[in-house]
């Protein structure tokens, strides 16, 4: 214990006496956190979008007005024919064109079916599902407002079924409520697993291990020495990240914030037995950062992270049943957002527990091995 | 069984029989068959060794002789592959814990934390070593006076110089007393000063009666050793106190500066009664069988070969022309 203590210690002005780590340590973060809380938002709107009206009539204007007051399409351009249109997009100008036929307006007007084409850059099929749906959403709401006009009475009298979704646990479906609870738990793991994998490297390569190895101290006190000051450091910014959270992007939440702690303090045992485990397979600091991105890169993508698990090929699915990423997110998207205790999260708590224990186990077997 | 053992290995070292009872129960380093394998490479090749309490061992060999191997293997850092070793009467492999608190390490490059201050890096292994608290202050004083370092006590170690620096690992190898203090060629890349101030230390240290387990380079400072071990391809070729492993070369040395200095080693190489030429410098070391008849037999050789000869005089030979000589007349 004392000697753990020692080594603690020592630790901890190294710290200090790093001006540049320091700031690293308690400024990466926030800047992540701010970085990827603004940018990876799926939040689809004001899409740049160009009109090519070939009818020029009062009716084609009504649905152009109508297209843009859904805030999904910022008409940003005119276009005279389909080639120029193909132009914008080609270069990018524009994600989406808006084609209205000549004859619209004559044929609004005489009550019989117009049609109207909606074409949309699917390159990102992200963009173009939701335009899709965008673009069927308020062509429907402009045809029901027309059917309108012409009985003279509400569309609720003649619609015989109305559907009236409710979202839960993020009502206004806020990208920020869903990708900063899981940039906590990213977090986290990259700092905990990089620290420590970093540390222990450090003292292999400026060749303090071997003076520490022909002293009494134990491989185990000085792994946990040499961890807990960085645990600590962990638990700030993981409170640092958390208040941003709240108080700037106003992401409530609705759980036990003591269980959330000591759910990641879970999680932590995980990503602190992964550092140490690369810090016994790395010689520098360099390869032990490069195995660190190596096994968060495609943790991120698997976990659910970005892209639904249920989305994914039944191969895929099986392979992040073992990243523990996946599991530190539906616990803390659980607790942040829908507010949910631990009852409903034994099974990830399990696979988590049984994670550390195994990634400790073997990091362990090979710190001692690479000791000896 | 075990006896016969023990007397091939005073053999080896140089012990006589008579001496054998009294040094063997002196012996605080102890290797039997020491062996260590790295893949294909014996670095470390059946070394039996044994190094009395108090004195001053050196272990002498060019790079790659297996020195610092056969420290970390003395030291417990590294299992052998064959054979054992007893280091302060504790088996290196199974009483490891036991071995590291008697002995001292200073590896052969700067190992302590440059970030950390002197006094810093001293209290750490302090603690390290679980030194007492009172201990530790009268033990940090005395080894920053003895090392000479007391006025950089809050400079960073990273800001010392290389001399400096290694005075400062010596302070820190020596924080709990240590019987044993392996060295791991404590002055390479040091200036001569700094050389000569940190022998004067070891000396000291030699005269509380520690045991000094040096491996160098530098035969100069094989001299001060009490014994020396010349280590070459992982094997002790020769292993006794400095003077005899001089006395030990056969043939007596002429020193001679000639005027084309690779063309007369060529000549002379070939001249009967020369037995072995080194070339140092503009210098050529020539040992002969006969004194007399030798130097008139370079003299000759020199002068049919056209080549001018400053001086030639008879010179005790030093560690470095014996071990040059011990090894060449092995091969």
């Amino acid at each position: 214990m004392g000697r753990t203590l020692t080594v603690a210690r020592k630790e901890l002005l190294h710290i200090l006496r790093d001006r540049r780590a320091l700031v690293v340590m308690f400024l990466i973060p926030v800047v992540q956190l701010f970085l990827l809380g603004y940018a990876a938002t799926t939040d689809i709107r004001h899409l740049r979008t160009a009109v090519l009206d070939a009818d020029r009539t009062a009716q084609s204007r009504d649905l152009i007005a109508a297209y843009r007051a859904s805030n999904y399409f910022d008409i940003v351009a005119t276009v005279g024919n389909e080639e120029e249109l193909g132009d914008l997009m080609d270069r990018g100008a524009v994600r989406a064109g808006l084609l209205v036929p000549a004859g619209f307006g004559a044929d609004v007007a005489a009550g019989r079916q117009a049609s109207i084409a909606v074409v949309i850059d699917g390159s990102d099929p992200n963009v173009a599902n939701t335009v899709f749906a965008a673009s069927q959403q308020v062509g429907l709401a402009h045809s029901l407002r027309l059917l309108e006009r012409r009985i003279g009475t509400s569309a609720a009298a003649v619609t015989p079924l109305e559907v009236r979704p409710r979202v839960w646990y993020n009502p206004q479906m806020r990208s920020a409520n869903f990708m900063i609870p899981g940039l906590v738990a990213m977090i986290l793991f990259l700092l905990t697993s990089m620290f420590t994998a970093l540390s222990i490297v450090r003292e292999r390569e400026r060749g303090t291990i071997e003076q520490l190895m022909v002293t009494p101290i134990r491989p185990i006190e000085m792994v946990v020495g040499k961890i807990t000051p960085y645990v600590g450091v962990a638990f700030f910014d993981i409170l640092e990240v958390l208040a941003i959270a709240v108080f700037w992007f106003r992401v409530p939440i609705h759980g036990s914030l003591l269980l959330l702690l000591a759910l990641l303090a879970l999680s932590m045992v995980t990503s602190l037995g992964i550092g140490i485990f690369v810090s016994s397979v790395a010689n520098t600091q360099q390869e032990a950062m490069l195995l660190v991105w190596l096994t968060l890169l495609p943790s991120i993508f698997l976990s659910g992270f970005f892209f639904p698990i249920e989305a994914m090929p039944k191969a895929l699915q099986a392979v992040s049943t073992i990243v523990p990423l996946r599991y530190m997110l539906v616990i803390i998207r659980g607790i942040i957002l829908k507010g949910v205790g631990l009852e409903v999260l034994t099974e990830q708590v399990a696979a988590l527990a049984v994670f550390g224990v195994g990634i400790m186990a073997v990091a362990a077997a090979r710190f001692r091995k690479r000791l000896g | 069984m075990p006896f016969v053992a023990i007397q091939f290995l005073c053999a080896l070292c140089g012990l006589r029989d008579s001496e054998m009872s009294t040094k063997m129960s002196d012996s605080i380093i102890e290797t039997q068959n020491l062996t260590r394998r790295f893949g294909r490479v014996v670095a470390v090749d059946g070394l039996s060794l044994s190094v009395r309490r108090g004195e001053i061992f050196g272990l002498l060999g060019p790079d790659g002789a297996g020195k610092t191997t056969t420290i970390r293997l003395l030291c417990g850092l590294l299992a052998p592959t064959a054979g054992s070793a007893r280091v302060a009467g504790f088996d290196t492999v199974r009483q490891a814990e036991a071995v590291k608190r008697r002995i001292g390490y200073m590896p052969q490059q700067f190992s302590l934390y440059g970030d950390l201050t002197v006094q810093e890096n001293l209290l750490f292994f302090a603690d390290v070593f679980e030194v007492g608290r009172r201990e530790r202050e009268e033990r940090i004083a005395r080894l920053l006076a003895f090392s000479r370092l007391e006025p950089f006590r809050n400079r960073r170690a990273a800001q010392l110089s290389g001399g400096m620096q290694k005075k400062l690992a010596l302070a820190c190898t020596l924080i709990h007393h240590p019987e044993i203090l392996f060295l791991d060629e404590p002055t390479t890349g040091v200036d001569p000063v700094s050389r000569r101030e940190f022998w004067e230390i070891l000396t000291e240290l030699h005269l509380e009666g520690v045991t000094l387990f040096v491996t160098t380079p530098y035969m100069d400072e094989a001299e001060r050793c009490s014994r020396v071990a010349l280590m070459l391809d992982g094997r002790v070729i020769a292993c006794d106190t400095p003077d005899r492993i001089r006395e030990g070369v056969t043939g007596h040395l002429l020193e001679l500066r000639p005027q084309r200095v690779r063309e007369a080693a060529r000549v002379l190489e070939g001249t009967p009664g020369v037995l072995e030429v080194q070339v140092y410098g503009d210098r050529l070391h020539v040992f002969v069988e006969d004194p007399q008849r030798g130097e008139e037999a370079v003299r000759e050789a020199l002068a049919r070969a056209g080549i001018g000869v400053d001086s030639i005089r008879p010179t005790r030979p030093r560690m470095e022309q014996a071990f040059i000589s011990l090894i060449r007349r092995r091969h």
